[in-house]
């Protein structure tokens, strides 16, 4: 008998009235908002809970109207995020984030997060780009998400009614009568099957960044929840919406840091970007830079991208960044300890710039809500980064976190609503128990590398600059990728059985990979995130969200309106 | 010929580490032996299992190991052109080659399970 087998194949299953699957800042707040409504919840994630997603690993800013140090009001902040948004967002989410922001930083502040204080005493404001005032709250030195990713996980382990389970991978949703009514899933540290019966369940499982080769993702943003989403039977929207960093780390390699961290340094101190001629030329692609950074991400990631397509690229094919004309006092007091961490790994700002390039940071699109966070199909809710609609076709800097926390309360709050009315329905769809229990021989296929090769698929010809060619090319490799995938997950139920989790992760990948390149290829314009080379222009007759959804085993995709907007169709 | 790094790591699951595999790895200067594992798992061997989320953020703190018999973070300890031994935490209950239960005793499963048990009465 192979030894992984020894571990109990016995079926683990839990009732519970509210399940929250991810435990980054939107599963959190969900679980408190379910907990204090008097539900039982269990948070599961698939790695620890608090630590695994993009939460922790945010390290700048959360965009909020508070005016405490500028005035400012909802409505200013709104007006940046749908500027940013291109036209695509939907007002009602986007307003919600706006206006409800500021009661959940103020919480987060009650609860000692650390915001960062001005000498008065206020909560500090940065300007960041895309913004019209100071409205950025953040915890020095670059550990805002750590900050608030340790203060929610402290208050879900003091409320009584929730359930932390992590290493908890779940693989499909249980939809009876087309209602969600639970989950399935198996233990990542045993291997063992486990079904979860509950009144209601709050996707929060975030983004999807890990699709692409270079990411500021971790292992978990394999776009799970988009998955989990369309195979219950619920609607996607804008999935073509990638957000690429402008200046992620390039090189040299650096370790033990975001690779996104250089925007902090830009925001506090400047740093100019240059071509490969060392000549600054972000505004030779009609921006108008002048010292202050506030130049959008998609223009930015523009700009670099058009400077190396045009031979002009820093050696490892990005541009440089230089903090050269900025004093080394002034670094050391805006950023202390961090200018250590990369004197460790042979970086001094002062006689060197750094080589930065577009990643892929962020996911706009996703599961379509309504604002109590219900998604098209009953007993399922959905916050963060996994719903769609809030940002549109471009994220403004700050609006994730504040939209994880705010939607996060309100999925909590619907979830355990509609748990009060509904009953439990135990037992699991066949289909997907068959997964998490198969037992099969060993696997010539090494889907680790078939990750990898999907992921240069998508870089390549999925990025920031996209043509006809290359997404119908993109396809088809996608489906050859998913022909070499069994129909079994490899091995038997096991101890941390990492082969195994591949095969479910790049069964996920390629489902949310068609989605994106499929909503990609049927967006004929150039707009916000969604730049293609073959139709360089916005086109007003694209105020249309993409709408994704299974019909059958096939993704179907066709058009929705935008809110307050009267177009149905491209004209 | 290009300059290369071998990992040797203790393979094993449940404690029963029986047998080492070792592998080249290519070697640029300044990526970290998470690095490698992850050539590792992508081009030689898919079944090695080393835990991590982040990648090189160092955030989630899941990646701990003993590289050359010091404890320390895969993602964040260098690459060296040479053999380097892998093995996994000492003082943690073993799960497969470099992967130990580092979850907090309270948010694991078996936790959970007593707790209903208990309630249950
Ligand atoms: C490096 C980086 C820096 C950033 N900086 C900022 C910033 O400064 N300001 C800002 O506003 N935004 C920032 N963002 C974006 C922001 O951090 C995220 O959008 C936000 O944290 C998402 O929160 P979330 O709760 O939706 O998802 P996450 O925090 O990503 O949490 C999702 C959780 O779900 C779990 N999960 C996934 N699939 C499953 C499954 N199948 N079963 C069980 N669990 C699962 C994951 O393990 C993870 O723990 C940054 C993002 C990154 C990657
Ligand atoms: S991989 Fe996250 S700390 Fe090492």
């Amino acid at each position: 008998m192979e030894k992984g087998a020894r571990v109990s194949q016995d079926l683990v299953h839990f009732e519970t009235d509210v399940l929250v699957i991810g435990s980054g800042a939107a599963g959190m707040a969900a679980a408190l908002s379910a907990g204090g409504a008097g539900a039982s919840v269990i948070i599961a994630d698939r790695s620890l809970i608090g630590r695994s997603g993009a939460t922790i690993m945010a390290q700048m800013t959360v965009a909020v109207a508070l005016g405490s140090q500028t005035p400012d009001a909802s409505e200013f902040h709104l007006a940046d995020t749908l500027k940013a948004g291109r036209d695509l967002c939907e007002p009602s989410l986007s307003s919600l984030v706006c206006e409800e922001g500021p009661q959940d930083i103020l919480k987060l502040d009650e609860w000692r997060v650390g915001w960062a204080r001005n000498e008065d005493g206020s909560i500090r404001q940065a300007h960041a780009p895309g913004h019209d005032r100071p409205r950025c709250v953040y915890v020095d030195f670059l550990s805002t998400g750590p900050a608030v990713a340790k203060t929610l996980r402290g208050r879900v382990l003091r409320e009584k009614g929730v359930t932390r389970i992590g290493d908890l991978y779940i693989t499909d949703l249980t939809v009876t009568d087309g209602v969600v009514t639970g989950a399935v899933g198996f233990s990542m540290a045993d291997g063992r099957a486990i079904t979860i019966a509950a009144g209601a369940v709050v996707l929060a499982t975030g983004g999807l960044t890990r699709l692409y080769g270079r990411n500021s993702a971790s292992a978990n943003m394999a776009g799970d929840g988009f998955a989990l989403a369309l195979r219950a039977g619920a609607e996607l929207i804008d999935m073509e919406f990638v957000q690429f960093f402008p200046i992620g780390h390039l090189a040299p390699r650096l370790v033990g840091m975001d690779p996104i961290m250089w925007d902090p340094f830009r925001y506090k101190l400047g740093g100019k970007l240059l071509n490969a001629e060392f000549r600054e030329f972000v505004n030779d692609y009609g921006n108008e830079e002048e010292g202050r950074y506030n130049v959008t991400r998609d223009r930015a990631t523009f700009a670099i991208l058009s400077e190396v397509k045009a031979g002009r690229g820093s050696p490892a094919g990005g541009a440089y960044l230089s903090f050269q004309h900025i004093p080394e006092a002034d670094l050391r007091a805006a950023f202390g300890p961090v200018i250590d961490r990369l004197a460790a790994n042979g970086i001094d700002l002062t006689q060197m710039p750094i080589e930065v390039a577009p990643i892929a940071h962020y996911h706009m699109g996703g599961v379509r809500v309504n604002r109590a966070m219900e998604t098209t199909v009953p007993g399922l809710y959905a916050a963060g980064e996994v719903n769609g609609g809030s940002n549109g076709a471009n994220r403004l800097s700050g609006n994730a976190i504040t939209e994880a926390l705010v939607f996060g309360r309100h999925a909590g709050e619907s979830a355990a609503r509609f748990a009060r009315g509904t009953g439990r329905t135990a037992g699991a769809p066949q289909a997907a128990l068959d997964l998490v229990t198969a037992t099969t021989g060993v696997e010539t296929e090494n889907y680790a590398g078939d990750i990898e090769e999907l992921q240069k698929v998508m870089a390549d010809l999925v990025g920031p600059f996209r043509t006809e060619a290359g997404l119908t090319e993109a396809l088809a490799r996608i489906a050859a990728i998913k022909a070499r995938l069994g129909a079994l997950p490899p091995g038997v139920p096991g101890l941390y059985d990492m082969a195994r989790l591949d095969w479910f992760d790049l069964r996920t990948m390629l489902e949310v990979a068609e989605m994106v390149t499929r909503s990609a290829l049927a967006r004929k314009e150039s707009r916000g995130a969604h730049q293609r080379d073959d139709f360089p222009l916005m086109d007003p007759a694209y105020v249309l969200h993409h709408r994704v959804r299974r019909a059958g085993d096939a993704i179907v995709l066709d058009r929705v309106p935008v809110e307050g907007s009267t177009l149905v169709e491209v004209a | 010929m290009s300059i290369t790094a071998t990992l040797t790591v203790r393979r094993g699951e449940g404690g029963q580490m029986t047998t080492t595999s070792s592998y080249e790895v290519p070697y640029t200067p300044g990526q970290s032996v998470l690095d490698g594992l992850r050539y590792v798992r992508a081009h030689l061997d898919p079944t090695v299992a080393i835990r991590h989320s982040c990648l090189s953020a160092n955030t989630c703190k899941e990646c701990m190991i003993q590289v050359d018999g010091k404890v320390d973070y895969a993602c964040t300890a260098r690459l060296e052109p040479r053999e380097m031994l892998l093995e996994p935490l000492g003082n943690k209950a073993h799960l497969r080659d470099l992967v130990t239960e580092v979850a907090p005793p309270d948010e694991r499963l078996a936790h959970a399970l007593a707790a209903r048990a208990k309630a249950e009465g």
